[in-house]
């Protein structure tokens, strides 16, 4: 059991302690509150090592290759982005870049320093720190909407030319499907539960969200 | 259950980072929180000020966005430009239209549809208006969740443009508009995070008595 404050709408409610696959939403506003998952390290970290792997195949092996009247060409997710730079749209780039390398390998390696660390006892505080920053590259990790643009360039261009799909692609299509199951499987407030706190005085001897801790 | 009663009217701060409830030490200045030591905020600052900015900046470049060619397609000297729009009738011309319904929804509605929802919210947000918050919230979660899917252009302009390099029988280079559509992307994604759904229900209203 414990209060909590609804993100979206801020009310004040007693979330019960839920059963694996239970789900608490928000009286008023029905903000999904907390879910409950059955081992908050165990499947998540399996999941998140075999999400590194398939990044890495994603972003070396190439994700299709073309050819028309003999000549060929082939492209990696980088390549793509670095031919956007090479014909001036650098900005473009960047956010190519971003959303599809840097985000999605950000999120990955931060949820695994956050796994690996939230198996030691305490657990230390900069778990907490690494876990802020996989949720700040959550919403820029676009490996789906990455991999939908894919196909209908693909499509588009499979009028022109005969293209076929690399492994990089098969690799984009399963890191696209690991990437929700590692949130679906990961509880947040089970690790900030066991976190060391920034403030040791002020906490309450059991780490319990039902008491409000003060700040000064 | 006891009457509804938010966190701010009780003095009290839920952290947006861990979601620790923490007593605010004063309203102008809560401090940290005492656990992930990341700064409180009862309601996020100046947020209807800087989604309006945000907001007015994306409108501004969804015009050239749309009008500026994305795409050029060099054949045998003579190039062709397209604009986003002439993207979606190629691929209904070319026999595939849910695709063309898809990159439709995705890169024309999708970023016009959050511009006029998060209008919307802050007029209502400034008017406040106590009506229909739940559905309020609906759309914003709405706008949160989709709006990551108006990328996909800008996904199918670089890997269209990184294949398609067969000079000199063939060529495609990107045209400016497509800078212009990430900024809108990015611009409106930052723009849905500046917003505070709180704001909605600050105003109080019907959907309290429900709660029972």
């Amino acid at each position: 059991m414990q209060t909590l404050a609804c993100p979206d709408c801020d009310l004040l409610q007693s979330v019960p302690d839920l059963p694996p696959g239970g789900k608490a939403s928000c009286a008023r506003c029905g903000h999904a509150l907390a879910t409950g998952t059955a081992g908050p390290i165990g499947r998540p970290l399996a999941l998140t090592i075999a999400a590194l792997f398939l990044l890495i195949i994603a972003n070396i092996d190439p994700l299709m290759d073309l050819s028309a009247v003999g000549r060929h060409a082939s492209t990696t997710i980088i390549g793509g982005a670095y031919q956007m730079w090479l014909e001036g749209q650098q900005a473009t780039a960047v956010v190519v870049g971003f959303c599809a390398v840097v985000a999605p390998a950000g999120y990955i390696l931060f949820m695994l320093v956050v796994l690996l660390g939230a198996g030691r006892t305490p657990v230390p505080r900069w778990v907490g720190e690494m876990l802020r920053w996989a949720d700040r590259m959550r919403p820029w990790s676009m490996v789906e909407v990455m991999m939908l643009g894919i196909l209908v360039a693909l499509i588009k261009i499979a009028d022109l030319a005969k293209v076929e799909p690399g492994i990089g692609m098969a690799a984009v299509g399963v890191l696209m499907l690991l990437i929700p199951a590692i949130e679906v499987n990961f509880d947040p407030h089970a690790i900030w539960h066991r976190v060391t706190w920034v403030e040791p005085k002020s906490s309450p001897p059991i780490a319990d969200d039902s008491a409000p801790g003060t700040s000064s | 259950m006891a009457a509804a009663l938010t966190a701010a009217q009780a003095g009290l701060i839920g952290c947006e980072h861990c979601g620790l409830l923490v007593r605010a030490a004063s309203a102008d200045e809560p401090g940290h929180c005492p656990r992930c030591g990341s700064p409180l905020e009862s309601r996020r600052r100046q947020s209807i000020e800087r989604t309006w900015a945000l907001v007015i900046a994306a409108a501004i470049c969804y015009i050239p966005a749309n009008l500026l060619p994305v795409l050029g397609t060099t054949t045998l000297g003579s190039t062709e430009y397209d604009t986003i729009m002439g993207g979606v009738v190629f691929l209904y011309t070319s026999g595939s239209w849910p695709l063309a319904l898809i990159v439709l929804i995705a890169s024309v509605m999708v970023p016009l549809g959050k511009l006029i929802a998060l209008g919307y919210l802050l007029i209502s947000v400034q008017r406040r208006s106590s009506s229909s918050n739940r559905e309020r919230t609906r759309l914003y979660r709405m706008v949160e969740f989709i709006g990551r899917w108006s990328m996909l252009d800008v996904f199918v302009d670089t890997f269209t443009v990184a294949l398609v390099q067969l000079s000199p029988l063939m060529a495609v280079s990107p045209g400016p508009g497509v800078m212009f559509f990430a900024a809108v992307v990015v611009l409106t994604m930052i723009a849905a995070t500046t917003f505070d759904p709180r704001l909605i229900w600050d105003a109080g209203g019907e959907p309290e008595s429900r709660i029972g």
